[in-house]
């Protein structure tokens, strides 16, 4: 061969567009997730779920079950094992006959096959005394209370100036509210644990975000020493979040190995479990005024949010956080607000926080800049901020501005004729709209890498990270390759295991700047140490440096969403035939990579924009269309053209490889430039996601 | 899933001899619908007789120039059938938008016209349901029901009938030939599917040894002007908000022969006899299709969330039998 293959020169790893490392075993089938780990002689759980939303379990009646052949055993709160620790009441399962939501989990049967323990699960009869619930999110109920610090750590209530007097004397105002509907996770591949219980250790395999944070939540939870779990997880099918903290069926699991001591536990949630006990997003209601002045500056900006949460354990999604530093503005004021109703807990669904509240942020912005009679571009460009007005820091990079120009370049926004409902190809309606994106550079603490010379030429680099299908296999080995001065091919990467050196959770778009750094460190400590020829045995280890620049700098990811909306008139279906986004996220490690994350993202905007919402039944207490048949996500053929593209930006204060992370701003402010393009194909705002039919034919 | 026994008769009389011995027994074609309501516990027989290899899985000429389409013929197999397409396009289109190209070659013709509604609580077995389970009540008349009927509901049921061909089929005249213990009877589409009443446990008119053996398909030549619209939340793989099929006779510029059919707002295929008469012999325009369909509509009784099937069901139709009248 002539050519050299793309990362195996020196120093050229990073930036170049490898194909992934665990392309061919995905492809045969026969990359491991969780349930395919092969163990001897395994038992199958099926999960009792609670027909109730509040009350007590009055009696189990498990004869029938118990009798069939093929079942182990039924598992409920009157033989589980009992935890050590039960504070968390999400987690702290069977310790009582008390039902807090309705679905959640009060029992398990364990049987020889799959099929013998669901149709034992509906042999159990379960009796209940029932309490009245209260499962109804409304924004105008009388019990909304005040959390003490959102998701995240960021602060319930920011207020900046006087925002009621500047909006009563601005010259423009605009005073909605935008509701978002409650939202699944829905990876592709559910929720699983493999649980091996043997001599009081214990092995999980599991399709987590994160295994170390599962070990150490685990160990807490059963009184375990850490060093009696292992959790391994080398390939996960998404998760979206709602893999990123332990839920319940992961505590189910364990405690039905540790019942059969010896052999081992599977459990795959069907999809239809998957809408009862592993988070979701929260529904919100969020009241957005703006005031601006003549020239179109903001002088009041207030995004008042209302959202709910569980009883039994608080999740405060930061909704308005994006609002906190966006734009310009000379006062400001953001608020949190929670109804704590008998429901399952709500938890990190892409985003959180950023993707519901851009897409009300971003929809004011551009109703505004229509009373402001400007173009939404040239809105958003006026109201540009010098500082994060937040922190009143200075950005470590902020090309927003590049963004919009090069996106109205390549989607051909120049000449756009602002009045609605004016274009029409047939019975189509046509639109299109405008949104800007954002997404803060996080950094987790606890990741350590270990390198060791091999001998052979060859690096192990071992980090006990997830890669929950964004690539990270590949972009590790990358980071690696050029952080050691090698080839790609001279990097034996190991991930996914808490044998390896402890990792932060694969969440917040945080991975490759947490990791990547501690990669760098300890890379360099191999270098000084060792020097550029080392002996087989060599090793080294450092963990994720302290970045000083992030006292100094606000970090934060941007992007510009153009989008294309068709709303045909008679029956008001919304189709949406391209769209395009331009990043601004410091340095790509992989483009091929990047691209289907931001491609994945863009989808996920469209699908909340259009599709997603888990209809609560309140009399119940549940989803009622937990399926894919009722619960819509796009099809292909709802995904038109997705012109994706990134500005060169070179932020050198983020971290070595200058990234942002890229793997939650997809979603964040692109469902507002499909909801500004149906608004300008057709003249109606839909304030309410997502934009079905219904809302939009008279 | 309920264990239960697999059992494979060597003819239709066997089959249907089969069921009239087993008062819980089901026959099995594509499996597409029961099996996963068997899963979920929404339907538990004990018994499955698997008719697929029994009937026919053929389309034919029949001697009075119409179609018979025999019970076992794939969906995505009549969709693609040349005679089909050219003179019954309504059914061809209706096929193929609904399901996904792996249900559509699994699924048959009979299972088809048989699938159940796709309420979200009938197919949830812990909620009340009068489909489900007589008596039980109804979750959907006070619940989400956005998909549910405008048309020809009870207290008891709301559901839908969620079949895109039985839409086209209802439109097209169709007749429904079916083998019982007592011989075979004939039965129009129209009454194959039931109104809820105060029975909604009970889809069809189908005693339950009845095994449909094939649908006839009638001759009449102006059906090669037919269309299906079907309206969805997305642009694949969902049930109908709101579907139409219709077939326009135009000569000089009025009606002479019009079939429409609904889908999407009631309790089975929704034929618009009331706008199809009201425009036989009138003069093919939009002013007219909108009286008729307002017509057709006058008795819809929204519910919570489905008001917007009212004006969806007008719009769709006018603007359907417009492309009918000026494809002519």
């Amino acid at each position: 061969m002539s050519t050299t293959a793309p990362g195996s020169a020196t120093g050229t790893a990073i930036g170049a567009p490898l194909d992934r490392i665990d392309g061919p075993q995905k492809v045969t089938g026969t990359a491991p997730y969780a349930y395919e780990h092969h163990v001897d002689n395994p038992l199958y759980l099926y999960p009792l779920h609670s027909d109730i939303a509040r009350g007590r379990v009055a009696r189990i009646d498990a004869g029938e079950a118990e009798a069939l052949p093929g079942v182990i055993a039924v598992i409920s709160h009157h033989n589980a094992p009992t935890l050590a620790d039960t504070r968390d009441r999400e987690l702290a399962i069977l310790q009582s006959d008390e039902i807090s939501f309705r679905g959640q989990y009060i029992g398990a049967v364990v049987a020889e096959t799959f099929e013998v323990a669901r149709h034992a699960a509906n042999l159990v009869s379960i009796s209940y005394d029932e309490d009245r619930h209260d499962a109804t999110f409304t924004p105008d109920r009388d019990d909304l209370y005040t959390p003490e610090q959102l998701n995240a750590g960021f602060p319930t209530d920011t207020e900046e100036g006087d925002v009621d007097g500047a909006f009563s004397s601005a010259a423009v105002t605009m005073d909605e509210t935008y509701t978002t509907p409650v939202e699944h996770n829905n990876p592709m591949e559910p929720h699983t644990s493999v649980a091996v219980w043997e001599a009081g250790d214990l092995t999980l395999y599991e399709s987590t975000q994160g295994t170390h944070s599962v070990r150490r939540l685990v160990a807490k939870l059963f009184g375990l020493d850490r060093e009696r779990v292992r959790v391994v997880a080398l390939h996960v099918g998404g998760g979206f979040g709602s893999k990123g903290l332990p839920h319940a069926n992961t505590v189910l699991a364990v405690m039905a190995a540790q019942v059969v001591e010896g052999r081992p536990i599977k459990f795959a949630l069907t999809r239809q479990q998957m809408f009862s006990c592993v988070g979701y997003r929260t529904p919100t209601v969020q009241r957005i005024r703006l005031g601006a002045d003549e020239n179109g500056r903001l002088t009041a900006t207030s995004h008042d949010v209302v959202e709910q949460t569980a009883k039994i354990k608080e999740f405060a999604e930061q909704t308005a956080y994006a609002t906190r530093t966006m734009y310009a503005t000379e006062t400001r004021r953001t608020t949190h607000r929670l109804a704590a109703l008998d429901v399952s807990v709500p938890s990190w669904m892409r985003a959180p926080g950023e993707a519901p509240g851009m897409y009300a942020l971003e929809s004011a912005m551009d109703e505004m800049a229509i009373k402001c009679n400007l173009d939404p571009i040239e809105f958003r460009i006026r109201n540009e901020p010098e500082l994060d007005a937040e922190t009143g820091l200075p950005y470590s990079s902020r090309n927003l501005v590049a963004c919009l120009r090069e996106g109205a370049e390549r989607f051909g926004w120049e000449g756009r004729d602002p009045t609605p409902r004016a274009r029409q190809e047939g019975r189509w309606l046509v639109g299109t709209g405008v949104a800007s994106g954002i997404y803060p550079v996080f950094r987790l603490p606890g990741s350590k890498v270990r390198i060791s010379y091999r001998g052979d030429g060859r690096y192990a680099m071992e980090i006990g990270a997830v890669d929950i299908g964004t690539g990270a296999w590949t972009a590790l080995t990358q980071i690696a390759a050029d952080a050691l001065g090698v080839g790609v091919e001279s990097i034996n990467l190991s991930i996914g295991d808490t044998d390896l050196p402890s990792a932060s959770v694969a969440g917040g778009s945080s991975g490759i700047t947490v990791w990547g750094s501690a990669i760098f460190e300890a890379a360099r400590a191999f270098r000084e140490r060792h020097g550029d020829d080392p002996a087989a045995g060599d090793t080294a280890e450092a963990g994720t440096p302290d970045n000083p620049d992030t006292e100094n700098y606000s970090m934060h990811a941007f992007a510009a969403y153009f989008a294309e909306a068709r709303v045909n008139e008679d029956t008001g279906e919304v189709r949406v035939p391209r769209m395009t986004g331009v990043f601004a996220v410091g340095n790509v490690i992989n483009p091929k990579m990047a691209r289907s994350q931001f491609i994945g993202g863009m989808t996920m905007g469209l699908s909340m924009a259009l599709h997603e919402e888990s209809l609560v039944d309140p009399r119940f207490g549940h989803v009622v269309n937990h399926d894919f048949a009722e619960y819509h996500i796009p099809t292909n053929a709802d995904v038109g053209e997705m012109d994706v593209t990134w500005v060169d930006e070179d932020d050198p204060h983020v971290n070595p490889m200058g990234t942002k992370g890229i793997g939650e701003i997809g979603i964040c402010g692109s469902p507002a430039a499909i909801a500004n393009a149906v608004y300008h194909a057709t003249g109606i705002r839909v304030r309410d996601l997502p934009i079905t039919p219904d809302k939009l034919i008279h | 899933m309920r264990p239960y026994a697999y059992v494979r008769a060597h003819d239709v009389e066997g089959a249907v001899a089969t069921l009239a011995e087993a008062p819980n027994a089901a026959f099995l074609a594509g499996g597409t619908n029961l099996v996963d309501l068997m899963k979920l516990g929404v339907e538990t027989p004990d018994v499955l007789v698997d008719v697929r290899r029994l009937t026919s899985d053929r389309v034919e000429d029949l001697e009075d120039g119409g179609l018979r389409v025999g019970a076992a013929v794939p969906n995505s197999v009549l969709a693609a059938d040349r005679k089909v397409r050219t003179r019954y396009p309504a059914l061809s289109q209706a096929l193929l938008v609904g399901a996904s190209g792996q249900l559509r070659n699994l699924a048959t013709t009979g299972g088809n016209l048989l699938q159940r509604t796709r309420c979200v609580y009938f197919y949830d077995t812990t909620t009340p349901c009068n489909k489900r389970e007589p008596g039980s009540g109804c979750s959907a008349i006070e619940g989400h029901n956005k998909n549910h009927a405008i048309l020809g509901s009870s207290e008891h049921c709301v559901a839908t009938h969620p079949s895109d061909m039985a839409v086209a089929m209802a439109a097209l005249d169709a007749f429904v030939n079916v083998l019982g213990p007592d011989g075979e009877r004939r039965i129009p589409i129209e009454d194959l599917h039931r109104l809820p009443g105060d029975e909604p446990q009970r889809d069809t008119i189908l005693e339950h040894c009845e095994l449909i053996t094939s649908v006839d398909l009638p001759p009449l030549r102006f059906l090669s002007n037919s269309k299906y619209r079907k309206v969805r939340e997305r642009a694949s793989y969902a049930f109908a908000l709101v579907s139409v099929a219709a077939a326009l006779d135009v000569e000089d510029g009025v009606v002479r022969d019009i079939r429409i059919a609904l889908g999407g707002v009631a309790h089975k295929p929704w034929r618009a006899t009331k706008a199809e008469e009201t425009l036989r012999g009138e003069p093919a325009s939009e002013e007219n299709f909108r009286a008729a369909a307002e017509i057709e509509l006058e008795d819809a009784e929204p519910l919570r969330d489905n008001a917007f099937k009212v004006p969806l069901a007008r719009n769709v139709m006018v603007r359907t039998l417009l492309e009918l009248s000026e494809e002519r």
